[in-house]
């Protein structure tokens, strides 16, 4: 959707540092994510992935460098615009993290209710269509708790999906899940990003995942905490020569082998 | 995004015999132009009367969830109770749109069978009953519970550690002595306020001694202290407690053979039971020292006259009356505080109803039982 109104470059990450206090946990970080693109941002457990997101979503205020969304400073804005570009944004925390004291429908029309004029009828339509999306048609008036774990990331991606984000970003959307449900995810968020023309930011380092969905990205390292290289993880499994990516994507290798014949039989 | 630029959804039926086309134009943007609601979509078909509609986007402008929720509409409304179902062909739509369609009919089919069952009246009479029932055996289960752990806590024989106890002494002991002096002084010196102007008519003005020393001493700092505690401490224990077991800690525990009980109870009744005596008899401190100034400022009396009349009125009984109470009180809210938190379940809104109920609990359980100690004195003539 609105494909022509921006550039097509969405997201600008430029210079950016992120610390906690005077402890620094990635610095000079420097990409862009281009429309309708699957952006995977890479890297060994405890590299600060995370925390970068926490950055791109305005959950933490970097050290230093800039966020840009849509060509305009989203950290530079006031606490009021920053929240207005923020209604763009469409996060899928790690655990879904759905208010437990509403039912999954309610949690999907909240973001509806503050943020949009619809009547109660058109927001009923919508959340019925975010939930239709993810498969939660049934269960719409439930407990979160009543959910299992591949459940609430469906109803969180609803939730995230409610107010027709531009960008969404993924917090490990596969942890925690067995692979049938995490590669039916993943397959979600193509359908979804396809469809819509959505952005997608996922944090992640599972392989298989990245390297079925994902068509760039950006490798960080813990040990100089930086950013040490770019490109779609396909790209930096077969032509990458750094020891510490090499490292991370043999692994996966491995675990790749047996994955590419389910792909065929497809 | 501003909503200038962008034009209402609008649409044109052309009929053409069985076939109907519907150009759809303008943008179809959820948040900004709205929804479309089901009479419009049932009143196209109404208008349409053919047996395939087919959808024609050639116009359309932007569009978002507010389409597919359109279209997935008209396709539930023309297989709905009419003659003949209408087909509705939406090849013209774009391409990402059908894969929206689709993917909101092939999975929201899925698992429809779970329909929400609403129980009948005697039902649910009878669920409350079996409820009801099963708390109160699980109650009197707790305290027999209680009562076997203490014993093999005396005997050595039990996984509770020291540190524990100790750091839970620190919270619930120190750490409540600002509040409770707080609490009991005023008590106190209400108490004396009140008494004197009722004794000074009747030129008894001396036995606000009394009335201050026999109330504070016998009820009113046993009570205080403990209410103080059921809900700065009970309801933080139902609260930690709850919290523990949404986070899967009670499992990790229970998984190591550790019996909860003795890890996470026990050490909190002991901290109380320990503790509340002290802080009952501080309170009682206090209390009286707040009806001593309040008695010295409103009436004629010196200290000493006041000091001599307090120590006539209160009796040691007294005090063993309240220290007895404040040794039950500290058990109940810390047996309540901790019930009701491991019973809790594991979302943030159950931590907080745990902790609301542990503090209703103990307020209510504390009153109800000083009636029974005020029945019991008076039987035994205490």
């Amino acid at each position: 959707m609105a494909q022509h109104r921006n550039p097509d470059w969405p997201l600008h990450v430029r210079n950016l540092t992120v610390s906690f206090g005077t402890r620094v946990i990635q610095h000079d970080l420097s990409f862009s994510i281009r429309r309708g693109s699957i952006f995977a941002i890479m890297g060994g457990s405890g590299c600060g992935k995370s925390t970068l997101l926490k950055a791109m979503v305005g959950l933490l205020r970097p050290a230093s460098g800039t966020v840009m969304v849509d060509g305009e400073d989203y950290w530079a804005a006031g606490g009021a615009r920053r929240a207005e570009i923020g209604r763009r944004f469409g996060v899928l925390f790690q655990s879904g993290a759905l208010w437990s004291s509403m039912t999954v429908a309610q949690n999907v029309a909240l973001p509806l209710q503050m943020f949009t004029k619809l009547s109660a009828d058109a927001i009923a339509v919508l959340v019925a269509l975010k939930l239709s999306f993810v498969g939660l048609a049934a269960a719409a008036d439930k407990m979160p708790s009543e959910l299992s774990g591949g459940m609430r990331k469906r109803a969180g991606l609803a939730r995230a999906l409610a107010l027709d984000p531009g960008i969404l970003f993924f917090d490990e959307p596969s942890a925690g899940l067995d692979p049938v449900t995490s590669q039916r995810l993943d397959e979600l968020i193509l359908e979804v990003s396809n469809g819509f023309g959505v952005t997608v930011v996922i944090v992640s380092h599972e392989l298989p995942s990245l390297f079925a969905i994902c068509d760039d990205g950006v490798f960080l390292d813990a040990e100089v905490k930086t950013a040490i290289a770019h490109g779609s993880p396909r790209a930096l499994r077969d032509n990458c020569d750094i020891p510490a990516v090499r490292a991370f994507m043999d692994r996966g290798q491995l675990e790749r082998m047996p994955a590419k014949e389910d792909n065929h039989g497809r | 995004m501003s909503p200038a630029d962008l034009s209402p959804p609008d649409w044109r039926l052309d009929r053409n015999g069985t076939l109907a086309v519907l150009r759809l134009s303008g943008d179809w943007i959820a948040c900004e132009t709205g929804v479309r609601t089901a009479d419009e979509a049932r009143r196209i078909l109404e208008d349409a009367s053919a047996t395939t509609v087919r959808l024609d986007a050639s116009n359309l402008g932007r569009w978002d969830s507010a389409l597919i929720a359109f279209v997935k509409m008209l396709r539930e409304l023309s297989g709905e109770a009419r003659a003949q179902a209408v087909q509705i062909d939406d090849a013209g739509l774009p391409e990402a749109a059908r894969r929206l369609l689709a993917l909101a009919v092939e999975s929201g089919t899925a698992g429809t069978d779970e329909a929400m069952l609403h129980p009948s009246l005697a039902t649910r009479v009878g669920e409350k009953y079996f409820d009801a029932w099963a708390q109160a055996v699980e109650v009197a289960a707790l305290v027999g519970d209680t009562a076997l752990r203490c014993a093999a806590a005396f005997a050595r024989r039990t996984h509770t550690r020291a540190i524990d106890v100790f750091q839970i002494v620190c919270d619930a002991g120190a750490g409540a002595l600002g509040i409770v002096a707080i609490v009991n002084g005023l008590i106190g010196a209400i108490m004396a306020f009140v008494g004197a102007v009722q004794l000074q008519r009747f030129g008894a003005g001396i036995y606000v001694a009394n009335l201050v020393g026999i109330a504070v001493v016998r009820e009113m700092a046993a009570i205080g202290t403990a209410i103080v505690m059921a809900g700065r401490t009970g309801g933080a224990y139902a609260a930690h407690l709850a919290t523990m077991q949404g986070n899967e800690e009670v499992d990790a525990l229970q998984v190591l053979g550790i019996r909860i009980f003795d890890f996470l109870v026990l050490p909190r009744i002991a901290a109380l039971v320990t503790m509340m005596p002290l802080l009952y008899l501080y309170g009682c401190a206090v209390g009286l020292f707040g009806g001593f100034i309040v008695s010295l400022a409103t009436l004629d009396l010196t200290p000493a006259l006041f000091l001599e009349q307090l120590q006539g009125a209160v009796a040691l009984k007294q005090f063993e009356i309240g220290l007895a109470k404040s040794v039950v009180f500290g058990a109940l809210v810390a047996l309540a505080g901790c019930h009701i938190g491991l019973k809790a379940g594991r979302s943030a809104a159950d931590v907080g109803r745990a902790a609301t109920a542990a503090v209703v609990a103990g307020i209510v359980g504390i009153i109800a039982l000083d009636a029974v100690f005020a029945v019991c004195t008076n039987a035994l003539g205490i």
